[in-house]
C-alpha cells in the first residue's frame, strides 16, 4: 500500500521557559486510506506532533515526508502551498472566518489554490456541504450557525481541495456527545466510502477505538500501535 | 497571484466593521481635503499678492538716476596723481532726467529675444487744480495698451478702460484718491498745471485705484504724447524704460549687463521686491507643514485601527495560514485594507477639498487693493489633486505596512495552541 505520511526520528524541544524535549524519536508511517488516531494524556506532545506533521511548525529535527516528498527544510511559501493543496485541517475550535458566509469559508482554500473557475469551486463547495448535510446553511454567516454545524463546515473546507490527508486536532473535543457522534460518523464515512486518509489527535478513548489504528503517546514517545480490526 | 481573492477578503474585513473603516477613511479625507484647500487658497493668495506687487513691477527698470559724479575733474588731472585731494561741498551736475537716445535704445531692446515687452514711460510732475486747491501730481505718460497687456493695468481701473484712454489724447486715467478729494467723477474735466505753469484741461476717461492711498492720491496716467506735451518736450523724451522678460530669473544678470552697456541705472525685480519671494516661500512651507501634519495624524489613526484589527483577527490569520495562505498573502490582505482606506478616503478628500475651495472661491472678498477682485482667490491645479491622492496612498500604505508585517509573522500554532 502507498505510504502517504512518513516521519523519521522527529525530535523537538521547547527552550522557553525551560529546556524540555517534547518529541522524542517519532517514527511512523500512515498508509493511504488509513484512519489513524493519536492518543495520549494532555501534555504528552500529541498536539505538538500534529503541528509538526501539519508543516505549520518547522522547528524540529528529523524528516517529514508527504507522498514521497521531503517536507523538512522546505521554504515557508512552499509549505503554505502544500498545506493548501494536500492537507486538510479540522481544529478543536471551529475556526471559521466569522464575517464570511459558510459557502465562502468552504470555497476559500480552493480560491487560494486557483486551479478551477469560480463556478466550479462554488459547485464543489456545495457538493461538500451536501455531503455533510449542511447545504441549507450555505448562505448564512459563519458565526450564525451552531457549534456542531461549524465543525461540519470546517470538515467541508478541509475537503474542498481533495487533499492527500485530513488532520484533526481534537475535532470532537468541543462538541456535545450527539454532535461528536455526528462528526465521528462523518470521518468514518469519509474513510470507508471516500477512502480518505485521516489522522486525528484525540484524548477520547471511544473515538480512538473506532479508528483503524491507534498511536499511543506518552512523554513525547510513541509507546504503542494498536490496530482495531473490528473497527 | 490571487490578488482578487486577497482583495475580496480585505473588502469583507472592511465592510464588516463599517464604523471603524469610515472613521479611518475620514481621517484621510480631512487630511487630503485640508491639503487641497490649503494649497488652492494659499496659492490663490500668493497669486493675488504677486499680482499686487510683482505683476505691476517691471522685471528690469531702466532710468537715469541723479547722482554725484564719481570722479571729480580734479582727480583726473595728471599733476595731482597720488596727491591727497580734498573737494568740499560737491554738488551733482545738472543733467537731464530723460534717457538719452531713448528711441534707438527701445528699438535695440525690442530686438533682443529675451525681451517679452518694452513699455516706455514719461514721468512728469504737475499739480491738480481744483478751485483754489493745488494737489501734487505725478503724471505718467504710458502706452496704455502695452501697460494693460504686460502689467495688468486693467485690473486697477475701476471705471472706464484702457482703450478709451488710448483713443483720447486729452484723456486722463485719474487716481481714485484725487478724484475723491476734488469731487470729480468719470467724464468730468480736470485741470493740470505743469511745473512751468502751463494749464491743461483733460477729460477723465477712467479712474485708477492701486489700493495704496499714497499712490492713488497722486498718481494718474495719460498717453505718452500727452505727458510730453505737458512737459513741453519732443517725442523722443522718455524718462523710464520698463522691460518684461520671458524668464524673470534672468533679471539680475541682465539688469547688470544692460546698465553697463547703456550707461543707465537698471533695477531688477528681485532687488526691488526681495521680501516678496520670502513671503511666498514661507506661505508654501506653512501650507505643506499643516497638510503633512494632518496626514500624519490620519496615518496614526489608520495604524491604530489596523493594529487593533489584527489583534481581533488573530484567529482569522491562523486559519488563513493553516489553510495555505502564506505570510505575504496575509500581509497583503492588511496592506490592501490600508490602501483601500487611503484611496477611498483620499478620493472623498479631493471632492471635499474641491467643494470647500469652490465655496471659498465664491465668498465675497472686498479689497481696495485689487478693485477687480470680488471673492477670495483660489487656484485649482490638477497637480494638487494628483499629489493629494498620492500622498493619501503613500501615508496609508506606510501606516498599514508595519501592522501588516506583524500579521505576517504571527505563528498560527501559537494561536491554535493558545485556545
Amino acid at each position: 500500500m502507498a505510504v502517504i505520511l512518513k516521519t523519521e526520528n522527529i525530535n523537538k524541544s521547547f527552550h522557553v521557559p525551560v529546556q524540555f524535549q517534547v518529541l522524542k524519536d517519532i517514527s511512523f508511517e500512515i498508509d493511504k486510506g488509513e484512519f489513524v488516531s493519536i492518543m495520549g494524556k494532555s501534555g504528552c506532545g500529541k498536539s505538538t506532533l500534529l503541528y509538526v506533521l501539519s508543516t505549520m511548525d518547522t522547528d524540529y529535527t528529523g524528516e517529514l515526508w508527504l507522498e514521497d516528498e521531503l517536507l523538512t527544510g522546505k521554504p515557508a511559501d512552499r509549505l503554505s502551498q502544500i498545506r493548501n493543496e494536500r492537507i486538510g485541517f479540522v481544529f478543536q475550535f471551529h475556526y471559521l472566518l466569522a464575517e464570511f458566509t459558510v459557502l465562502e469559508n468552504v470555497m476559500l482554500p480552493a480560491k487560494k489554490l486557483g486551479l478551477k473557475s469560480l463556478q466550479e469551486i462554488e459547485h464543489e463547495a456545495m457538493e461538500k456541504l451536501k455531503l455533510l448535510g449542511i447545504d441549507d446553511q450555505a448562505l448564512k454567516l459563519a458565526h450564525r450557525i451552531s457549534g456542531g454545524q461549524k465543525q461540519r463546515v470546517a470538515i467541508a473546507r478541509a475537503l474542498i481541495n481533495n487533499p492527500s490527508i485530513i488532520m484533526g486536532d481534537e475535532p470532537t473535543g468541543n462538541l456535545d456527545s450527539k454532535n461528536a457522534d455526528i462528526v465521528f460518523d462523518i470521518f468514518k464515512e469519509l474513510s470507508d466510502v471516500e477512502k480518505l486518509t485521516l489522522l486525528v489527535v484525540t484524548h477520547d478513548e471511544d473515538f480512538a477505538k473506532r479508528t483503524d489504528r491507534i498511536i499511543e503517546m506518552a512523554d513525547g514517545k510513541i509507546f504503542k500501535h494498536s490496530h482495531n480490526h473490528n473497527a | 497571484m490571487n490578488y482578487r481573492l486577497l482583495l475580496s477578503i480585505s473588502k469583507t474585513h472592511l465592510l464588516s466593521r463599517k464604523k471603524q473603516s469610515i472613521i479611518a477613511a475620514l481621517g484621510v479625507t480631512f487630511g487630503i481635503g485640508t491639503y487641497i484647500i490649503m494649497m488652492g487658497f494659499m496659492h490663490g493668495l500668493n497669486g493675488l499678492l504677486d499680482g499686487l506687487i510683482l505683476n505691476r513691477t517691471p522685471h528690469i527698470h531702466l532710468y537715469n538716476e541723479l547722482k554725484p559724479t564719481e570722479l571729480q575733474p580734479l582727480e583726473k588731472a595728471y599733476e595731482y596723481r597720488g596727491k591727497i585731494i580734498m573737494v568740499q561741498s560737491i554738488r551733482p551736475k545738472r543733467t537731464q532726467n530723460h534717457i538719452k537716445n531713448a528711441l534707438p535704445i527701445i528699438e535695440f531692446l525690442e530686438k533682443q529675444d529675451y525681451v517679452r515687452g518694452i513699455t516706455p514711460q514719461v514721468k512728469a510732475q504737475a499739480f491738480y487744480l481744483g478751485g483754489q486747491t493745488q494737489l501734487n501730481a505725478i503724471i505718467t505718460g504710458v502706452n496704455v495698451l502695452k501697460e494693460a497687456e504686460f502689467y495688468n493695468l486693467n485690473d486697477y481701473i475701476i471705471e472706464g478702460d484702457a482703450e478709451s484712454l488710448n483713443n483720447d489724447e486729452n484723456g486722463i486715467l485719474l487716481g481714485a484718491g484725487v478724484a475723491k478729494k476734488l469731487s470729480l467723477h468719470f467724464g468730468d474735466h480736470i485741470q493740470l498745471a505743469s511745473t512751468k505753469g502751463d494749464i491743461q484741461s483733460l477729460k477723465i476717461v477712467g479712474l485708477y485705484q492701486s489700493g495704496l492711498a499714497e499712490v492713488d492720491n497722486i498718481q494718474s496716467f495719460v498717453n505718452i504724447k500727452t505727458a510730453q506735451r505737458i512737459m513741453g518736450k519732443q517725442s523722443n523724451y522718455i524718462t523710464d524704460i520698463n522691460i518684461k522678460l520671458y524668464d524673470m530669473a534672468e533679471a539680475p544678470s541682465l539688469a547688470r549687463k544692460l546698465g553697463d552697456i547703456l550707461g543707465l541705472t537698471a533695477v531688477d525685480i528681485q532687488t526691488a521686491n526681495a521680501q516678496f519671494d520670502t513671503g511666498t516661500t514661507v506661505r508654501n512651507i506653512i501650507s505643506y507643514a499643516v497638510s503633512i501634519t494632518l496626514l500624519i495624524v490620519a496615518g496614526f489613526g489608520i495604524y491604530n485601527i489596523l493594529n487593533m484589527l489584527i489583534y481581533e483577527k488573530m484567529n482569522d490569520i491562523a486559519i488563513l495560514k493553516a489553510t495555505g495562505f502564506s505570510g505575504d498573502d496575509v500581509k497583503r490582505i492588511f496592506i490592501f485594507q490600508a490602501i483601500i482606506i487611503g484611496f477611498i478616503g483620499g478620493l472623498i478628500g479631493l471632492v471635499f477639498g474641491y467643494g470647500v475651495s469652490v465655496i471659498i472661491d465664491n465668498t465675497p472678498f472686498d479689497t481696495d487693493a485689487l478693485p477687480t477682485i470680488k471673492t477670495y482667490p483660489v487656484v485649482y491645479r490638477v497637480r494638487y489633486y494628483v499629489i493629494g491622492i498620492c500622498f493619501a496612498m503613500i501615508s496609508t500604505f506606510l501606516a498599514g505596512y508595519f501592522p501588516s508585517k506583524r500579521a505576517k509573522k504571527i505563528d498560527p500554532v501559537d494561536i491554535i495552541r493558545g485556545q
